[in-house]
């Protein structure tokens, strides 16, 4: 019983919105937009149990004087303080998203820039996986590391400057070999993932449930 | 590369642009939002100088059609109508007003749309109620009205035909699945080819407890929604059963809390179903945040502080997928990782020592299981998969040949090629 309801409502859930795909008279047509919005909702209370988890998480951390609490304190005192600039910013200004408000403020000039730095560390640990992947150690290597300088010749101007070979070879190798390698990847996986889907309304997969 | 939307950002751009709307019509003294009016001549020439820039009123729009919008749940009538791109006065037009009226009642206005627009749908159209449309086209001096529209009814239809193959693909896929689930119930033996990156799930774990390092497993950043995250937390059971086994730590950060309370059962219930269950952290998967760079910078501390042997990363991933494989690859970690974006999946082919790819990583807990019910569901897979593959060899061949030896395109290849090419293009 424990696992049949849950077992049930999945298959019925996963049917009718299966049919609402193919039948867009109501009551079926509208079904998936209805199911998102009840998505949502489940959504915002479940944010609360996250928000309990690392609350309690950190607060262990910092009452058991364990390594890195100044950090789980730092956490906390962020959370905390981006939460009050959101109520007095809703408070003062009738939207936490208002420009003047404080929150923007944290947004704009915390949170943006802490994102972007995050991101901008890709640029190097590009560099350092390239660098490991195009090492020439074997044939296919070599191929990759052949295509890898083509393309990127191709892409900026001094690769026209150099000759015109390649922007035209960078275009072949990405609308050719790399495009159906890609679109055969994408095939193989949404049939992955419709089997995989279907497993999970017949109820033959069943470990999400435990 | 691929940033995720943030709903913030989203909302700060639509501020700032709506605040520089706001702004311009104060600094130049006009009146953008002003609803366009018609004019009285008197208005328009009120001086010898605007006598010589008058424009003239804009040109009526032709061809106004109006019709049902096909495969819809009803209650839409599609209007589309064309600009007399030669005629006086056209680049003069400000905007389109539609204007709908039903036997026996008088033209209402049920919406407007920009000069550069030229259809509008109408959704606020009762089933079965016969309409016609007149559009309007105006500008600062006036307006003029085009020809009504023949009549359209709205209708809901219980089918969406254009779908049809999408249906039959389907019903064939379904009975590939359950043919070879039957089959494989009836003990048929199945093959499958070995999957690196599966088999070396167990090698993984076990070298984390011979070096007495934890596990860290990343279920991608998406919701539990995503499919890949689904199979991402059907081979968290696996891992987290094998690691229950051996009594080695188990970490699991992640980006939503529906997937922590999903990842939480799971962990929980594998170490259970293997006797181990005092030895469960509820700790263990922990939620860190929704910002995918905030969780980033939350697994990468993670990775550096507490040095696990094994990193997974499977599910889906987008541009922090090469951050966290490089900080993992930098803290000399086995690391398996899985997904199915394609942009993705270079990175991780680049920086893991295995990879699913694709397909790989929905079949993974099948493999692992080895369950021959589960087996059979990639047995249907696989079929499928050949039969999409030879439709697309047959597009290829008859396509080729209709191009190349018959160039007039009337041949028997050219419309086959197209049929096919309706079907599944």
């Amino acid at each position: 019983m424990k696992r049949t309801v849950p077992l049930l409502i999945t298959f019925l859930t996963g049917f009718f919105l299966i049919v609402s795909f193919f039948v867009p008279h109501e009551p079926f047509g509208q079904l998936e937009q209805r199911l998102l919005v009840w998505f949502a909702i489940v959504s915002g209370f479940a944010m609360l149990l996250g928000v309990d988890s690392l609350f309690r998480a950190h607060l262990k951390r910092i009452v058991r004087a364990r390594e890195g609490r100044w950090h789980s304190l730092a956490l906390l005192l962020s959370l905390v303080v981006t939460l009050a600039v959101g109520i007095i910013g809703f408070a003062r200004f009738g939207s936490p998203f208002h420009m003047q408000s404080p929150f923007m403020f944290v947004y704009t000039y915390g949170i943006i820039p802490l994102q972007a730095t995050m991101f901008a560390l890709l640029a190097f640990y590009i560099a350092s996986a390239s660098y490991r992947a195009f090492r020439a150690r074997n044939t296919v290597a070599t191929l990759l590391l052949v295509s890898a300088v083509i393309v990127m010749l191709g892409r900026v101007p001094i690769g026209a400057a150099i000759s015109q070979f390649f922007p035209v070879a960078q275009e072949w190798i990405m609308d050719v070999p790399q495009l159906a390698a890609k679109r055969g990847i994408q095939i193989g996986a949404a049939l992955g993932a419709v089997s995989m889907s279907l497993r999970i309304l017949l109820g033959i997969e069943r470990s999400y449930l435990s | 590369m691929t940033l995720r939307d943030t709903t913030h950002r989203t909302r700060f751009s639509l501020l700032i642009a709506l605040a520089v709307l706001l702004t311009i019509p104060a600094l130049t003294g006009g009146d953008s939002f002003a609803r366009p009016r018609s004019l009285a001549t008197s208005e328009i020439l009120s001086s010898p100088t605007d006598l010589a820039m008058v424009p003239v009123l804009p040109p009526a729009v032709c061809g106004v059609q109006a019709t049902d919008v096909p495969e819809d749940g009803g209650g839409i009538i599609s209007v589309t109508w064309e600009v007399p791109e030669d005629a006086p006065g056209t680049e003069f037009i400000t905007g389109f007003e539609i204007f709908r009226y039903a036997p026996g009642e008088t033209l209402a206005l049920i919406g407007d749309v920009p000069p550069a627009d030229r259809e509008f749908e109408d959704g606020s159209a009762e089933d079965g109620t016969t309409y016609q449309y007149v559009v309007r086209s105006v500008s600062r001096s006036g307006f003029t009205d085009s020809e009504p529209s023949g009549p359209a009814v709205a209708s809901a239809q219980w089918f969406a035909r254009g779908r049809l193959p999408v249906l039959l693909v389907t019903l064939f896929f379904c009975i590939a699945v359950l043919f070879f689930v039957h089959r494989a119930k009836g003990g048929a033996e199945l093959f499958i080819r070995k999957i690196p990156g599966l088999e070396a799930v167990d090698d993984a774990v076990g070298r984390a407890t011979e070096m007495g390092r934890p596990v860290l497993f990343v279920p991608g950043i998406e919701t539990v929604s995503e499919v890949g995250t689904l199979a991402a937390l059907t081979i968290l059971g696996h891992v987290a059963k094998r690691v229950a086994t051996h009594g080695t730590r188990l970490l699991v950060p992640v980006a939503d809390p529906i997937v922590m309370t999903t990842a939480q059962e799971i962990v929980r219930a594998a170490y259970a179903e293997t006797g181990q269950l005092d030895a469960y952290d509820p700790g263990s998967v922990a939620y860190l945040t929704y910002d995918q760079f905030g969780y980033t910078a939350g697994v990468d501390g993670i990775m550096v502080r507490e040095r696990p042997e094994a990193v997974f990363l499977l599910g889906t991933f987008y541009a922090e997928s090469l951050i966290l494989a490089e900080t993992g690859h930098a803290i000399g970690a086995i690391q398996i990782a899985g997904t199915k974006e394609t942009s993705q999946l270079p990175f991780f082919v680049a920086a893991c020592d295995y990879t699913l790819i694709g397909e790989e990583l929905f079949a993974a807990s099948s493999y692992l299981s080895r369950e021959p019910v589960m087996l059979g569901s990639l047995k249907g897979q696989d079929l499928t998969k050949m039969v999409i593959i030879y439709v697309i060899v047959l597009g290829f061949v008859v396509g080729s040949v209709g191009a190349l030896v018959f160039p007039d395109g009337s041949s028997f290849f050219s419309r086959a090629f197209d049929a096919l090419y309706s079907w599944f293009g």
